[in-house]
């Protein structure tokens, strides 16, 4: 009773209305729920998924904290509907040992709001030649089984191979930033007449397409996992569909930006809109919506990349690469696949939660009984304007202020507890006080 | 009048040709003992140039100079941008010391357009090169020499209809070559560009142009101008071009291309040559050569840009 939360009425992903109760962190019944709870919300009108889960995100800490710490971007990833997220190893000092990925894990847990599950680097610092504590990393506290440089391609087809086999024998997985080197040079946004006329060096779409083309070669000759980070172009949902037809086992994610915002956004020459890898055309973005709609590609990932503004105001060429993207992620989808007819709610608990949990290895209960109560409630019938006022992290290089989003975060629940209440992020001294509670009663050391 | 100039593909073909109408007054002007006109007095213009141009620069101080603006020159080497100074600091400090104009050079692309969009500053921006994007006052300058070599006396108030210009090199990076194309179209002129195929830039294949490969080809036919770019010896690293040798022999106005040149067409340059490599010095120094005409009609073209922009009228009033 006194730990109990009742969901009322609430659209489950199939359609159908239930009452949801949590208790002790757990859901404990599904449907026509008869018992009492402490608290009871009236989730009538409201979609409730699994917590949706983000397989790629910048946290920035350790080493970037003023873009970004592992608190704010927690609190971000709630504020999106998120209960895990997987952040980028390309912190300073890197994530290539055992030592950093844990302490991130730690710091996740103690700010209490979601999962936080570290990526390690591929190669040592980044730097694409030595690998990095891969085993260490896999074997620590973090249990680290996604392992990627993102940021830079492991671009080195050898080191690709070994990586990729390496990892193998603990059912890692490879998540490569497809982007060769020589042919993005001081590359600046997608290849094309745009950029030719903004006189912005082209970034074309065979950089990423070689690089797709080249390592699902390589992992079906080693038989290893491969995944692809934001894929972005037309030919390289060709290039993964090929490679699904022949049993390759590679799997894909799309960014929200990449279904939507097109490289025209580049002539206003405001960096919001540089991101890495670019903005392309509106075919590419009719072909990776195509490619999430029919399963070529599996998931949606964010690639939150928190900046300060004086990185983003400032010349294009001098700006860093990169948008906020978890507070919008859900409403994006909503946008470009739910309203369009193109992905069902079903399939947004598909693409969001179950099968980025299970490319990252994670064990993925869903909306079931006895799993642990990590929900998400959202009034998709919401619009707004999408303000600096929803952004939860350190960060506001959206590419989506002033633009009309629909759908709103109205509860996100993490290990039964809320971290979004009524559409506000809870303070984060009641979310870590619930997390020290919750550590406590399942008798969890402190890390 | 427009606001700024930024770019040619936004001006129309009437404020084309009004700029270069105005920059005819200035050329009057410009042949009086007293060169000087009191239309900028008291306006201070500051020349914020975060790249070497010399020869840009100093057109733009004259033209300041004759319209009798206070002209303050910023350059990025010895500023406050050498330790570190942001772009939009610098703006911000430049519009507290209240300044009326900006002439802008710097490297990346866009950042003229930056400044006179965002509410950094409000004060009337004059592009003088921007990255591989546009130089403005290059290609206007370019076309007021041809006009006036075409129509003579007879110029004001015409366009470059019918003309042929072919502009040979590096178009992939040249924002004297994007500037151009823009501005020859607005003008009724026919533009050929000449080049290796990897110096040619993406999507060009839609823009008013012809695109060829084979200078000699595009050669034969009747051209008005000939227009030929620097090349930097920085693109056979990027393997763009095997060589020097290579590029000389296929896209330089060798003695022999020139020899055959009809001594009616024009051969422009917009400096500094690089004789020997994209033009040979007998065409560069010849009777039909119009490079320095090119350099001394810029400053009635700055001068025309500045006067437009700054004072918002077109009409020069006669003394």
């Amino acid at each position: 009773m006194s730990n109990s939360l009742l969901f009322r009425q609430a659209t489950l992903p199939g359609g159908e209305q239930a009452d949801v109760l949590v208790r002790d962190g757990l859901i404990a019944e599904i449907g026509s729920v008869s018992s009492d709870a402490s608290r009871v919300i009236d989730a009538a009108g409201l979609h409730i998924l699994p917590g949706l889960v983000d397989l790629h995100t910048h946290l920035r800490e350790p080493g970037f904290e003023a873009s970004e710490t592992i608190l704010t971007g927690s609190q971000a990833a709630a504020a999106g509907g998120f209960t895990t997220v997987f952040p980028m190893a390309n912190t300073s000092p890197v994530a290539d040992n055992a030592s950093v990925v844990e302490l991130e894990l730690s710091r996740g847990r103690e700010a209490g709001y979601v999962q936080v599950q570290p990526i390690g680097a591929v190669t040592a610092g980044l730097a694409g030649t030595a690998l990095a504590d891969l085993k260490g990393m896999a074997d620590s506290r973090a249990r680290v089984r996604v392992f990627s440089d993102d940021g830079k391609c492991v671009h080195d087809p050898l080191v690709m191979r070994r990586a990729l086999e390496y990892v193998s024998a603990f059912d890692g997985v490879i998540a490569q930033h497809a982007q060769e080197p020589r042919l993005t040079e001081h590359a600046q946004m997608n290849e094309g007449e745009l950029a030719s006329r903004l006189g912005l060096a082209g970034w074309p779409a065979i950089a990423e397409e070689t690089i797709i083309a080249r390592d699902v070669l390589i992992a079906e000759s080693v038989g290893a996992a491969l995944h692809i980070c934001h894929l972005s172009t037309a030919g390289s949902v060709d290039v993964v569909r090929w490679a699904k037809q022949r049993g390759i086992r590679v799997t894909a994610e799309v960014t929200p930006h990449h279904l939507l915002l097109t490289e025209d956004l580049a002539e206003s020459y405001d960096a919001r809109f540089k991101v890495n890898p670019p903005l392309r055309t509106s075919e590419d973005v009719l072909a990776v919506r195509r490619g999430l709609a029919d399963g070529t590609i599996d998931i949606v990932a964010t690639d939150h990349a928190p900046h300060p503004s004086e990185s983003k105001e400032c010349e294009w060429d001098v700006a860093a690469f990169g948008m906020v993207g978890l507070e919008s992620a859900l409403s994006i989808v909503l946008l470009t696949m739910v309203e369009t007819g193109e992905l069902t709610w079903a399939d947004v608990e598909r693409v969001m939660s179950r099968t980025p949990a299970q490319i990252g290895r994670l064990d993925w209960q869903g909306l079931s009984v006895g799993a642990p109560a990590r929900l998400t409630l959202v009034d998709s019938g919401a619009r707004q304007v999408f303000g600096t006022e929803h952004l939860a992290g350190r960060s506001t290089n959206s590419p989506y202020l002033g633009r009309e989003l629909p759908g709103r975060i109205m509860y996100t629940a993490f290990d039964g507890y809320l971290t979004v209440d009524d559409g506000s992020v809870v303070p984060a001294d009641t979310v870590a006080g619930h997390a020290l509670d919750h550590a406590m009663s399942r008798g969890e050391a402190r890390g | 009048m427009i606001p700024h100039l930024l770019s040619t593909r936004d001006l129309s073909r009437e404020v084309a040709i009004s700029l270069l109408d105005t920059a005819e007054d200035m050329a009057v002007l410009g042949h009086r003992d007293n060169k000087k006109l009191p239309a900028l007095r008291g306006k201070t213009i500051v020349n914020l140039f975060y790249e070497d141009s010399t020869r840009t620069r100093i057109s733009f101080e004259v033209a300041q100079k004759r319209l009798s603006a206070d002209v303050i020159n910023f350059s990025a080497k010895g500023s406050s941008v050498s330790k570190g100074e942001s772009f939009k600091d610098t703006i911000l400090t430049l519009r507290e010391l209240g300044v009326d104009g900006v002439v802008i050079r710097h490297p990346s692309s866009g950042a003229p357009q930056l400044l006179a969009e965002r509410d950094w500053i409000d004060v009337p921006v004059v592009n003088a090169g921007d990255g591989t994007h546009e130089h403005p006052t290059q290609a206007l300058l370019d076309a007021f020499t041809l006009r006036k070599n075409i129509h003579g006396a007879d110029a004001r108030g015409r366009g470059l209809d019918g003309a042929h210009v072919v502009i040979v090199g590096d178009i992939l990076h040249s924002r004297v070559a994007r500037s151009n194309v823009w501005l020859l179209e607005h003008l009724g002129a026919r533009v050929t560009v000449v080049a290796p195929v990897t110096l040619i830039p993406a999507g060009a294949s839609s823009w008013p142009i012809t695109i060829s490969h084979d200078l000699d080809s595009a050669l034969s036919q009747p051209v008005d101008a000939v227009m030929m770019l620097r090349v930097q010896s920085e693109r056979m690293r990027d393997a763009y071009f095997p060589n020097a040798h290579e590029y000389s022999q296929g896209w330089g106005l060798t003695e022999e291309r020139f020899a055959a040149l009809s001594p009616q067409t024009l051969v422009m340059h917009p400096g500094p040559i690089n004789r020997g490599l994209e033009i040979c010095s007998t065409a560069a120094d010849s009777a039909q050569s119009v490079i320095l005409q090119q350099v001394a009609n810029g400053v009635f073209v700055r001068m025309s840009v500045l006067y437009s922009i700054l004072t918002g009228t077109s009409e020069v009033p006669h003394e």
